[in-house]
């Protein structure tokens, strides 16, 4: 259901897009999905359809994920999401806090808790097209 | 590409009356126990009060309320659990006994994420238990939450009102609106922190002793809020709703 806040969040960002740029409509929007938070696209977009209204009544919503990747700040090793193994809990505290994350993962290789999220972290929006 | 937390930010305080962010220059002075305390009195009075724990690296404030066994509902979004009455929120609930070692832009992020998803509703006082010192979270706030005015907590030592004083007077340089000055763990008779602060022309809210008891009062509300320690609290939050 977490899904749903950021969609609000979306909405909200994309009235003030279409007001600051004086749109008309917006046509189509994309979203950039990092892999860490594992947001539900189908929830996501679910949401989002609910929640139209107004300059974006007919708004096309295209999700993208972005893969997940760390870099060790101390080896300098590079990860990717797949081969972290988490429990479902963990997983499950990283979709609500993503920075929960830093509690629960290592670098596989030195151990360090200093690595970085190089990327597919958070909810952005990519682009907007939208009509004057 | 633009991050559509910020937008929504707004909207998740819009139901919150007042918001006082509890800070200092230093470590140790009392911060998380004022703050717990402040919103288990403000709770006892007939307030709707939130507490939201924005020391991520190093929570306190779950032990003072003697949090356990606990987690927030989900309703599109995060709902804070309410614990002896007040709407409770804090990263332990994601991140256990674990130790979340941040970086700045992190610590930001986790705010971000924090202040974005948690649903408040309708409260009188939000009350923020903020990390010590002066640095990207208080940036944060000063720029996220400008509703947010400033509850300021110092120890007697110089020390510590060294860095109190940097803290007041980058606040003031702001406009950024502060409540007062509390000196926590007083030991002497000493006049020199009040002094100091109606010098900055700031307000001086009253002393708190230091309290023997009080560390055997940690986990236990009802011991918590008949220690000398709270009646000491009380006074300083009657002049706060008087004066503001």
């Amino acid at each position: 259901m977490h899904e749903w806040a950021l969609a609000e969040a979306v909405i909200s960002s994309l009235k003030r897009v279409a007001d600051r740029e004086g749109l008309r409509e917006i046509r189509e929007v994309h979203l950039k999905v990092g892999e860490l938070q594992q947001v539900d696209g189908e929830i996501l977009l679910f949401a989002l359809s609910q929640m139209r209204s107004g300059k974006l009544a007919n708004t096309k919503f295209i999700l993208k994920t972005s893969r997940a990747r760390f870099k060790c700040r101390v080896c300098g090793h590079k990860w990717t999401l797949k081969e972290v193994k988490a429990p479902e809990e963990v997983r499950e505290s990283i979709h609500f806090i993503p920075e929960a994350a830093y509690a629960y993962l290592r670098c596989p290789k030195c151990n360090s808790p200093d690595f970085e999220v190089s990327s597919g972290r958070g909810l952005w929006i990519a682009s907007v097209r939208g009509v004057k | 590409m633009y991050d559509p937390r910020l937008s929504v930010i707004g909207e998740r305080l819009s139901g919150v009356n007042k918001i006082i962010v509890v800070s200092s220059g230093k470590g140790g002075v009392g911060k998380s126990i004022i703050a717990s305390t402040i919103s288990l009195i403000l709770a006892r009075k007939g307030f709707k009060v939130g507490l939201l724990d924005l020391d991520f690296t190093s929570p306190t404030t779950h032990v003072v309320l003697g949090v356990r066994g606990i987690q927030p509902s989900e309703d599109k979004g995060i709902i804070p659990p309410t614990v002896h009455g007040v709407k409770y929120m804090s990263l332990i609930f994601y991140l256990g006994d674990q130790l979340a070692p941040l970086r700045g832009s992190e610590l930001s992020n986790a705010l971000l994420e924090v202040l974005s998803v948690t649903l408040w509703g309708s409260i009188n006082f939000l009350i923020i238990d903020m990390p010590p010192g002066i640095s990207d979270l208080m940036l944060d706030i000063l720029k996220y939450v400008r509703e947010a005015r400033f509850l300021i907590v110092t120890s007697p030592s110089r020390m510590a009102f060294e860095t109190v004083r940097k803290l007041l007077l980058l606040l003031k340089s702001l406009k950024a609106p502060v409540i007062g000055v509390i000196e926590n763990m007083k030991m002497n008779k000493s006049e020199y922190v009040k002094r100091e602060v109606e010098a900055l022309g700031e307000k001086f809210l009253g002393e708190i002793h230091f309290d023997g008891k009080l560390e055997e009062s940690l986990g236990s509300v009802s011991k918590l809020l008949e220690t000398d320690f709270a009646r000491e609290v009380e006074e300083v939050i009657q002049k706060i709703l008087t004066h503001n």
